[in-house]
């Protein structure tokens, strides 16, 4: 009886180990594949490329003598994500924080599962939303900033008013504000009473027991939701795609968040028609495979530091 | 320096559940105040609610007077974060802040008072680590996370956290009741020494740790399952272990109970 009960135990540890082994040796060898596709596909066309890849904004991709470069992509990119999650992560940390500790007590419940919900809802649809609700609002500020701090050239006015790049990373700000809000408030309730109590003994406030207590214990997960929010907004293509001036041909770059400008995905999305040869199909997978390592970079960072403060909540 | 606290008519809620009836008792200042009973008769719902720490609760509720040194602590005009700085609490499980420091963990309470300066700091984290007998142990790798320690210096360490405020008095619930025998008698040391400055009230299960510790003994028990705890007797330490009045107290303490 105790052979045999034992015996199966660990059959069936053997044969999970060994499944759980080959999903993961299998998930590596898809990435390697898909890498390796990805490369092989874009050296030919970046070694024909004449213009400087990293710092050109030209994008002639066919004919004998291609010139591409994604010096505006990345600068939309990352301009717009950067200021989408300025503006969504301290707003859902506030969120969260509200709904874990300032709610009335039969709020709370009701309200986390609101945010869940939310938060499972494709987020084009706030895009959409933010898009009609947020151009009036999005346009004074842009508007007193540019008048009043025209003298940074981020702030430059530019005479763009529809998809500035300051406009898009409020929409993505919106897109991303929901799975930002529910990540931290899942970390935030999931704080131990103890850490909470130890700080409120101690004669702490309601805010100085969030920042002894809560806000250090959440930080990881903000982190993690962060870095999944940036991962959302780098990658976003709908909605910028249908938001965004595109740059006419030749035009003078500025670093101004007033400017339009294409990001990685949008260019790759509008341009979809134009992958009828190897040569072309490649340079958009050059591009598509700065975003990747631009992502993998964001994603490892993040890494780092929740690593580095392992060490003190273990 | 130290205060006496004075219970009066004292009745605690958990919502609608009365779970502590009709509570009166003096604490003597720079004494030992221990209180023990049986699981679930409310000791720690009566400890929490001498530094407002009840509240916290959903729900908690207390009726009646709570006063130090005459004043009531639940008065419409006292901030409940002023009575905890005077008041100041060490819970059962060892809760030093996770990704604080050792140093850290000890300044907390004064960093929350708005002290900044340096040597202040380094001056009390000292004397308090001192005074909760960890100095020695830690003085090298204050830097170090305070959760890094074994569980009986994680204790010290929040004692030494309570302390460093110079609270008036100093409220601990079984601080002894996840620790090893040696643990548990450098914290008895400590609480013989903390006494001469500090109101202590201890809530704990171990017959032998009250007697050792305390001056005075609140025997709490319930009246029947499900029914309010109530205190039944409270005493000088020898004569509620010698010759208690209740025989509840009597079976009780003889280990006679239930
Ligand atoms: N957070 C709470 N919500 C509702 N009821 C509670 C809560 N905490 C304690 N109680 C109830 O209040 C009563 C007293 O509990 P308390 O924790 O004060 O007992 P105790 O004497 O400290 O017991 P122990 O020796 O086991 O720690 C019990 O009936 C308990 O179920
Ligand atoms: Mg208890």
């Amino acid at each position: 009886m105790d052979d045999r009960g034992r015996s199966t135990g660990r059959r069936a540890d053997r044969l999970f180990s060994f499944a759980s082994q080959g999903a993961g040796v299998t998930v590596l060898v898809l990435v390697t594949l898909v890498c390796v596709f990805l490369v092989s596909q874009a050296i030919p066309a970046l070694a024909r490329n004449e213009a400087s890849f990293l710092t050109s904004r030209e994008w002639t991709v066919g004919g004998d003598a291609p010139r591409f470069g994604i010096l505006e992509l990345l600068w939309t990119t990352t301009a717009a994500s950067v200021i989408a999650m300025l503006v969504a992560v301290p707003v859902g940390v506030c969120v969260a924080l509200f709904i874990t500790e300032y709610a009335p007590q039969w709020l709370r419940r009701p309200a986390g599962n609101l945010v869940d919900l939310l938060a499972a809802v494709p987020s084009i649809v706030y895009g959409l939303w933010g898009l009609i609700v947020f151009r009036p609002i999005v346009r004074p500020i842009e508007d007193w900033l540019s008048s009043r701090l025209s003298w940074l050239p981020i702030f430059e006015p530019t005479g763009i008013t529809g998809g500035t790049i300051f406009f898009i990373g409020f929409v993505l700000a919106i897109m991303i504000l929901p799975i930002v809000t529910a990540i931290s408030r899942e970390v935030f309730a999931q704080t131990p009473t103890t850490h909470k109590e130890g700080a409120l003994a101690l004669g702490a406030t309601k805010w100085e027991m969030i920042h002894t207590a809560v806000l250090p214990f959440g930080k990881p997960g903000v982190i993690s939701a962060a870095m999944l929010a940036l991962g959302r907004a780098l990658g976003e293509t709908i909605a910028v795609t249908f938001i965004v001036s595109t740059l006419a041909v030749g035009s003078d770059w500025t670093w101004s968040l007033f400017n339009g400008g294409e990001t990685f995905a949008s260019r790759i999305a509008n341009n979809a028609a134009e992958f009828d040869s190897p040569q072309k199909t490649g340079a958009f997978i050059a591009a598509g495979l700065v975003l990747f390592i631009l992502t993998f970079v964001v994603n490892a960072i993040a890494r780092v530091v929740i690593e580095r403060r392992k060490a003190f909540t273990e | 320096m130290a205060k006496g606290l004075d219970i009066k008519d004292v009745n605690i809620y958990y919502g609608a559940f009365k779970a502590v009836e009709d509570v009166n008792l003096t604490i003597n200042p720079r004494s030992v105040t221990a209180f023990i009973g049986p699981s679930g008769c409310g000791k720690s719902t009566v400890l929490r609610t001498l530094n407002r720490m009840h509240e916290v609760i959903p729900g908690g509720r207390v009726e009646g007077t709570i006063s130090l040194d005459g004043q009531d602590l639940y008065a419409a005009d006292v901030d409940p974060v002023a009575v905890r700085r005077t008041v100041g609490m060490v819970f059962q499980r060892p809760n030093p802040f996770p990704t604080m420091t050792i140093f850290d963990n000890v300044v907390a309470g004064l960093r929350l008072n708005g002290i900044k300066d340096k040597t202040q700091l380094q001056e009390a984290a000292e004397r308090s680590l001192q005074g909760a007998n960890l100095w020695n142990e830690v003085k090298d790798r204050l830097n170090k996370p305070g959760a890094g320690l074994s569980g009986g210096q994680q204790q010290r360490l929040c004692i030494a956290r309570a302390i460093a405020v110079e609270p008036k008095v100093l409220l601990m619930d079984e601080p002894c009741s996840a620790l090893d025998p040696i643990s548990t008698l450098a914290i008895e040391d400590l609480i013989e020494q903390l006494k001469a400055d500090y109101t202590i009230v201890i809530v704990t299960h171990n017959m032998q740790q009250a007697a050792r510790v305390s001056d005075r003994t609140a025997f709490f028990n319930l009246k029947a399952t499900g029914q309010p705890g109530r205190l039944v007797e409270v005493g000088p330490t020898r004569t509620i272990f010698e010759q208690p009045v209740q025989e509840a107290t009597e079976a009780y303490v003889s280990g006679r109970f239930g």
